[in-house]
């Protein structure tokens, strides 16, 4: 009756303090890549729970190939064939690669693994999905990148038929997000179907057939990205959708120029570690952002935690307004005003069980404490204005921060930082993950500090944003800056030059 | 945004507290003439005090906004599950209420109290190790090393067996901040272990618990002692954990065991600490997830060497009031109470993956473990059921605890 592989029908879903989905559908033809859009918060990630048993759903149906499914548990999806690879990968970081991607269907008889069986058939499928690891390499050891690479191959190996992907690319290197599409077209010509949540627009209409936009836990409506006449959805039709409004300016305007002084000066600070950043040297200007580019795996991340106090500095100089800093711990570094948003929300970022409350006021507890004693009253007046200021959308500060969307948990995290007024913040990838009205917000935020004399440090792998906002670029690639990019000569191409300057290696393309 | 009303819960708590007071009342005057005294005891001041507690409750419970209060348990179901230890109790305590009568009496609920509390203090000591998601099974020893070395140097100057023959009469304090700060010590090692070598808890303190057992043994066996139980205790220390207060107000009151004091006071303190000071926030977010801690500029390795002092000065404290309170000691004291005291802590709702639990949880808990036991007792039931029994209950009120975080 249907030509449609999965169909959900009013799904609605209640959580505490939020009405997460209310009425949704989502039609996925077979054979299609069909994307679903919103902001953050708008209940896309919920939605795919539901599909794979995480949540049960308060109301709605869901039919597959036109049969009415009963789905409970993670367990029962994968066996109707739904595979999902989700935003933040949580490998088992102790065991081997071969072994998270066969996590739960060992291959063997009798319950005695056959580990040989395991590696040739890891190999192989990592050879088909040209993937260069090995097998046997420690989950933990790996970059995200591979991860979420490895992650997709469970779900190819799983011979799905619908494969969720939520936020594929957003840790992945241009480079990388080809290598996917090359695989995602392949199945698809298989008859495999992808539901594809992305935030990225190009991305979106260069792999997807039919696109579902949410809005705040609705279903705003599904279209074709190539109607009839051959013309396809425009960027801007789309944001409209998610945000209810238009959007033309994807940055705010930047008012004023870095000052001369100096703040902040690195000279040739390496890493013990050899294969880690070696020789970074760089100036930062007062209400200065100085934007890092680079491939993931360029050791940007790595730095900055050096830089913060999280990690070992063998030799260099780093002068923090002209006197001589050695971070020693990350207290000391934020006593000496640095603050570190980090790359990875969920593991070093939110207290998850805790209240929005104490999330917010956590980095900044000594100024609320007389003799170690908290003064509540005050945590709570300025936890409640930092978040309204950043438009933090909650029923109230007692909500527990894990049940809030990835981008108001963000929110949070900067207000966190915010909090405790320093004067050089350090951003890891801030609008990762996020929708375009939250990075809007979020790049607002960060000229309102620059203009009150702070100055930032912004990693970031989005080139649209890392050029929107820069004064500066820095690139590097393999842990060595490759080179400054000035405010006026920036392009993608030079950027991407720079970035892959890999040493002493040509046919190597994996970043 | 929402309208700020009286909640359901508030009226629920006043309209009964007046009522439990109201009849609590009438009992107490009509028990006598009725000739219900042999039947129902001190029901009725049991009653009144629950009246006034409730009636508390709900004047002082804050005004909810409505958003709040339809989201806070609204359903019967959902109130079951979040009390459901505190009515595990009601119904454990109506059954022997039933069963023996002579359950009812202030006696009865003093002597429940008084066995509570140094059980109580070494659990809020433990609650801290747990916070973290870690664990301290030193605890039980460092209980028996406080109790030792205060008792020995606390014997009356007549006493034939002296564990110091020429230790003169020294004052009750210093020989009880020597007890702690020994137990301070072992403590600080837990935590340097812990923090230093991110050794987990359980093999660190598994480590140190058989050392303090060791090194006690050595102190316990020294001549002339040789590990002769510790005795001839002076009364001035022995009154720390046997005064009683208010005794004999009225007519037949046996007076409140100076022990309750003390627990209550440390209640609060420990109280404080978790809530209002930067060390306790600092305590529930390394719980809560630590890298995120660390990246916060939280000093961990400060916080859990505080963690270990702090929660060893508190076993040190039990430890010194054990001795008081037997009037004695031996080097075997202690043995074991670290596992109660987390049961304890678990069945009060503390997580042992670190990052919640109360103190009104573990007061709960202590409590129950406590009345299982002298209620069990009271009813005659054989000591090898009462351990099948405690240990059902354990499981029980966890798992159904747990369910309020599971969220499908």
């Amino acid at each position: 009756m249907s030509d449609y592989l999965l169909e959900m029908k009013n799904i609605t879903k209640t959580f505490p303090g939020v009405k997460a989905l209310d009425n949704v559908n989502l039609n996925v033809r077979k054979g299609t890549v069909h994307a679903l859009m919103g902001e953050n918060g708008a209940g896309k990630s919920t939605l795919m729970k539901c599909l794979f048993g995480i949540y049960e759903p308060d109301g709605g149906e869901i039919f597959l190939e036109g049969k009415k499914a009963e789905i409970h548990s993670a367990r029962q999806a994968m066996d109707k064939g739904i595979a999902m690879v989700h935003q933040e990968l949580h490998p088992i970081r102790f065991r081997s690669v071969m072994e998270n991607v066969y996590l739960g269907r060992f291959p063997g008889h009798m319950g005695v693994v056959d580990h040989k069986a395991m590696y040739e058939k890891t190999k192989a499928l990592f050879d088909d999905l040209e993937l260069d690891v090995d097998p046997l390499a420690l989950a933990g050891e790996q970059s995200a990148a591979i991860l979420q690479m490895m992650e997709i191959a469970r779900a190819v190996d799983m011979k799905a038929k619908i494969i969720i992907l939520d936020e594929p690319t957003s840790s992945l290197s241009d480079r990388e997000v080809d290598h996917l599409f090359k695989i995602i077209n392949r199945l698809r010509a298989q008859g495999v179907a992808f539901v594809y949540i992305s935030h990225k627009m190009k991305e979106i209409l260069e792999i997807s057939d039919e696109i579902t936009v949410m809005r705040d836990g609705t279903y705003v409506g599904t279209w074709p990205v190539t109607d009839e006449k051959g013309e396809k959805l425009t960027i801007d039709f789309i944001i409209k959708q998610m945000v209810g409004r238009e959007m033309t300016n994807q940055f705010p305007p930047r008012e004023g120029k870095p000052s001369d002084e100096i703040v902040l000066k690195v000279e040739n600070v390496c890493s013990p570690l050899r294969k880690s950043f070696q020789n970074v040297s760089f100036e930062l200007h007062r209400q200065e952002i100085l934007g890092i580019g680079g491939l993931v795996g360029a050791q940007r991340t790595e730095f900055v935690e050096a830089l913060f106090g999280l990690r070992g500095i063998a030799s260099g100089e780093i002068l923090l307004n002209g006197a001589n800093y050695a971070a020693k711990s990350p207290g000391f570094a934020k006593s000496r005003g640095l603050a570190l948003l980090t790359e990875e929300r969920r593991a070093t970022g939110i207290f998850g069980i805790l209240p929005i409350l104490e999330n917010t006021v956590i980095a900044n507890q000594k100024n609320y404490a007389h003799l170690g004693i908290l003064n509540d009253r005050k945590r709570a007046v300025d936890a409640d204005a930092e978040c309204k200021k950043l438009n933090v959308k909650t029923p109230s500060l007692n909500t527990l921060i894990q049940n809030l969307s990835g981008g108001n948990q963000q929110k949070v995290l900067i207000a966190r930082w915010l909090l405790t007024n320093s004067d050089i913040l350090i951003l890891d990838e801030p609008t990762r993950g996020i929708d375009v009205g939250a990075k809007y917000e979020i790049y607002n935020i960060m000229l309102e500090q620059i203009a009150q004399g702070k100055s930032i440090i912004m990693i970031s792998s989005e080139m649209p944003e890392l050029m929107g906002m820069s004064d500066r670029i820095m690139v590097m690639c393999e842990g060595r800056v490759t080179g400054f990019l000035n405010k006026g000569e920036y392009s993608q191409e030079k950027i991407m030059a720079l970035a892959t300057q890999f040493a002493g290696r040509k046919d190597n393309t994996a970043a | 945004m929402a309208e700020i009303k009286t909640s359901r819960s508030k009226r629920l708590f006043t309209t009964g507290g007046i009522a439990f007071l109201i009849l609590g009342i009438a009992l107490y005057f009509l028990k006598a003439p009725m000739g219900l005294n042999r039947k129902i005891y001190d029901l009725p001041v049991f009653l009144i005090i629950i009246g006034i507690c409730f009636a508390l409750k709900g004047f002082m419970a804050k005004d909810k906004t409505e958003e709040e209060a339809s989201l806070a348990g609204k359903t019967f179901t959902e109130f079951l599950t979040n009390n459901a230890i505190l009515l595990a109790m009601l119904v454990l305590v109506i059954v022997i209420c039933i069963l023996q009568p002579r359950f009812m009496q202030i006696r009865v609920a003093l002597d429940i109290l008084t066995q509570s509390s140094t059980k109580l203090i070494m659990a809020l000591g433990i609650c801290f190790t747990l916070l973290i998601a870690g664990t301290d099974l030193s605890a039980g020893r460092m209980v028996g090393l406080a109790a030792v070395i205060s008792a020995s140097m606390m014997q009356t100057a007549t006493y034939a067996n002296r564990f110091f023959p020429d230790l003169p009469q020294v004052a009750v304090w210093m020989p009880i901040i020597i007890a702690i700060l020994a137990c301070m010590v072992f403590g600080a090692l837990n935590g340097f272990l812990v923090a230093k070598y991110d050794m987990h808890p359980f093999i660190a303190t598994l480590a140190v618990q058989v050392i303090i057992y060791g090194a006690c043994s050595l102190y316990f066996d020294m001549p002339p002692n040789n590990s002769q139980p510790i005795g001839g205790i002076r009364p001035d220390f022995a009154q720390l954990g046997q005064m009683r207060l208010l005794s004999g107000i009225y007519q037949g009151f046996p007076g409140i065991s100076i022990l309750i004091p003390i627990a209550v006071v440390i209640c609060v303190i420990i109280w404080f600490i978790l809530n209002k000071t930067v060390f306790g926030k600092n305590v529930y977010a390394i719980g809560g997830n630590r890298e995120a801690a660390v990246v916060a500029g939280i000093n961990v390795f400060k916080n859990i060497m505080g963690i270990f002092i702090l929660a060893s000065c508190l076993y040190g404290i039990a430890g010194v009031l054990e001795a008081a309170r037997t009037a004695g000691a031996t080097n075997n004291y202690g043995n074991g109470y670290e596992l109660d005291a987390i049961a304890a802590c678990v069945v009060g709702g503390v997580s042992l993956n670190g990052g919640i639990g109360k103190v009104g949880g573990i007061i709960m808990g202590v409590l129950i473990f406590t009345i299982i036991q002298y209620g069990l007792q009271f009813i005659n039931v054989s000591p090898m059921w009462q351990q099948v029994i405690k240990g059902v209950i354990i499981a029980v009120a966890v798992a159904i605890d747990l369910t309020k975080y599971r969220r499908k």
